[in-house]
């Protein structure tokens, strides 16, 4: 594995080639300062979950997605209300537009009797299917089958309604993963799948996880439609799953989007990431995805820096209440352990 | 010598074994240069090179797979799963293919299967897996289930030189938690034998993993009452020690079955059933199992705590028995 930069490098064309530069783009400067929003936001619960954690407030692990939020945020903005999404636990950014507020994220988190899942479960494993979210599975891969799941329903339903859902670089070895993109292809179901090409899985690069250099390979085996994007171009994210998006609602059929980016902490907040090269990490660090945009909006005169500052003051305001809120939420009482194993209802005669 | 964890024994099984036999090789997720999720295959990558300690893809199916034909032609793998939960995924090649060969065409699949079970570490439902009841129930499998570091890695020994193939659950709460001085050489344990882990005449206790710690910790707590819990540590669940437990219950007239998984279905319930079948003229009193109940394993810590088997559990169940 001493040769995981060198390997590396040449994995991320599109990466390799991105300039400061963002994709041109026709959203209003409404819609761009309410992304920008997001990817703040997305970073911000972020950074206060890594302070709870070294707090040992906590329960568990902890997984961040710094460096790869504009990919939760441009791809779950490019959805309409009435679709479904699953995320993976570096997509807390897409379940935030979804509409789940920090405070349950935080409780989540914390094992509180008031998250999501009233402490039953961790991290981001929750869904609510109100608000179009589907709780994630570890076993990772199974959520492609799901989600096609999903989108034939909406096709026997005969329903708009598109499923979307993320898949690592590594998840994309498993079985899973390619049975569900097959079948997804093969029932022409209306689904788009996010993969995420961020380096490594936990420890292994991505060149000792496949011997392809794209992700977007393993779509062309199944008939699937890839494109490949610059996962730190916001923009260039949101484009590409509108497009794929409305191709899939058109009865267009599955396509895949891999999103080229880097995993800029270890792959939980225990792990330090030793063994990757510095250099790599140096590399990516400049093309941070929210810096970018940042950049992109003063330059284009969207906003002026200031602006951006009162947005990201107003949120941690936000945020403030929502960890004291959290903080303050007792744990679920013992009995809870118990319960709600059925769905009550009782068929009879 | 000095005291070594459980962890480092399962380690220490494995750098013995492929220092002494050079088919014998690992497989597994981030077990080269990162060592493993928790740490055990630490620097055997440099001890024993690339060749032997290999990293896969996320393919847990397919390497298992891949284990089992290599196993055929004369390899020795020790396939080691990130959490014992990722086994699920390799279930049919597991249950299917590698439990059936020797039946089926005389086919030997030398193979042993490893990796961290077990709950307390507020893993939730996905990370906290005790799945030795689907594992038992699959003819052609052995399923070993160490508690102490000399019997994790004296039964690991035995599984990687036994000719079948054998599921080893490491449970992670151990890992770390609990130290002893092992013996010098090779401190073999043979598969299929209990070890009586306390000895006492009122009530057997059979149990094994991280289950067997709460069983003396109870058994010393009633001791200052003048109760003594006899505690066996079935080690190896399948082929189980039924002559081990039975003369136990024998003695102490009276059985109740401590095990961390979900009660519906579980190895306990095998255990419970062959006490009753074959030494019911021996009992004062009912068979009794303390399992979890039949839900996922929750995450919050007071949820946990009301789901495992603890201290308290034990001892109220033990003195509804001895009351009988
Ligand atoms: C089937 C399966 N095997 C192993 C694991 C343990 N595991 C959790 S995350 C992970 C690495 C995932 O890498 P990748 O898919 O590239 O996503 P990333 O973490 O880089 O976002 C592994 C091996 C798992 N969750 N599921």
């Amino acid at each position: 594995m001493s040769q995981a930069g060198k390997g590396f490098g040449p994995l991320h064309p599109a990466a390799a080639a991105a300039r400061d530069l963002l994709s041109p783009s026709d959203l209003s400067r409404e819609r761009q300062l309410e992304l920008y929003r997001w990817l703040a936001l997305n970073r911000a619960v972020e950074d206060r979950l890594t302070n709870l954690y070294r707090q040992g407030k906590v329960v568990g692990g902890l997984y961040s997605s710094r460096g790869q939020e504009a990919i939760s945020i441009g791809t779950a903005c490019a959805l309409a209300p009435q679709d479904v999404l699953a995320p993976l636990i570096r997509n807390l950014g897409a379940l935030l537009v979804r509409g789940i507020r920090p405070r349950e994220i935080f409780m989540q988190y914390m094992a509180r009797g008031g998250s999501p899942t009233g402490g039953k479960d961790c991290n981001l494993h929750f869904g609510d299917l109100s608000r179009g979210v589907m709780a994630p599975i570890s076993m990772l891969g199974a959520l492609i089958p799901m989600m096609a799941g999903v989108a034939l329903a909406s096709r026997l339903q005969k329903v708009d309604r598109v499923a979307l859902t993320y898949i690592g670089d590594g998840g994309t070895s498993t079985g899973d993963f390619h049975e569900g993109m097959n079948l997804a292809a093969v029932l022409q179901v209306p689904l788009v799948v996010i993969a995420e090409h961020n380096g490594y899985a936990y420890s292994t690069p991505t060149d000792r996880q496949m011997r392809i250099r794209d992700l977007a390979q393993r779509a062309a085996a199944y008939g699937i439609p890839a494109s490949i994007v610059d996962g730190n171009d916001v923009l260039a994210v949101y484009e590409a799953t509108r497009r794929a998006v409305e191709r899939a609602r058109a009865g267009g059929g599955p396509a895949m989007i891999e999103v080229k980016t880097f995993r800029m902490k270890g792959h939980a907040e225990h792990d330090d990431a030793s063994y990757v090269p510095a250099a790599l990490k140096a590399e990516w660090e400049a093309k941070d995805p929210i810096r970018r945009f940042e950049r992109h909006l003063v330059d284009r005169g969207l906003a002026s820096r200031e602006e951006l500052a009162t947005i990201v003051a107003g949120l941690q305001r936000e945020l403030d209440e929502d960890v004291a809120f959290a903080l303050d939420s007792p744990l679920p009482p013992a009995e809870r352990a118990f319960d709600g194993v059925y769905e009550p209802g009782e068929v009879t005669a | 010598m000095s005291e070594t964890t459980y962890l480092e024994a399962i380690r220490q099984a494995l750098a013995e074994e492929m220092a002494a036999d050079p088919t014998v090789f690992l497989l597994g997720e981030d077990i080269g240069r990162f060592g493993g999720a928790f740490k055990v295959t630490e620097g055997l990558l440099d001890r024993f090179g690339p060749e032997r300690v290999i990293d896969t893809p996320i393919s847990e199916s397919g390497f298992v797979g891949a284990a089992i034909g290599a196993s055929m032609m004369g390899m020795k793998p020790v396939v080691e799963f990130q959490f014992i939960d990722f086994m699920a995924n390799a279930f049919d090649m597991i249950v299917n293919a590698a439990g059936t060969s020797r039946y089926r065409w005389g086919q030997k699949v030398p193979l042993v299967l490893r990796g961290p079970s077990g709950g307390g570490v507020h893993g939730s439902a996905f990370h906290s897996g005790n799945p030795e009841g689907y594992y038992c129930h699959a003819p052609g499998l052995k399923v070993v289930a160490p508690s102490t570091p000399s019997d994790a890695r004296g039964l690991l020994k035995a599984a990687i030189r036994d000719p079948n193939p054998v599921i080893f659950l490491e449970h992670k709460f151990l890992y770390r938690r609990i130290k002893e001085e092992l013996v010098e050489g090779d401190g073999i344990v043979p598969l299929g034998r209990a070890r009586i882990a306390r000895a006492g005449r009122h009530l057997t206790v059979v149990t094994w993993a991280a289950m067997v710690h709460v069983a003396l910790d109870a058994a010393a707590a009633l001791a200052g009452e003048g109760i003594e819990l006899e505690i066996v540590d079935l080690r190896t669940l399948k082929p189980m020690d039924d002559e081990a437990v039975l003369a136990s219950v024998r003695r102490t007239n009276r059985a109740l079955v401590l095990s961390e998984e979900p009660q519906t279905g579980s190895f306990a319930a095998e255990v419970a059933a062959r006490i009753a079948e074959l030494a019911f003229g021996f009992l004062d009193a009912p068979v009794a199992r303390l399992c979890c109940p039949d839900t996922p394993v929750p995450y919050s810590p007071p949820l946990e705590a009301a789901y495992l088997p603890d201290v308290p559990k034990l001892i109220a169940k033990a003195r509804q028995l001895l009351a009988y």
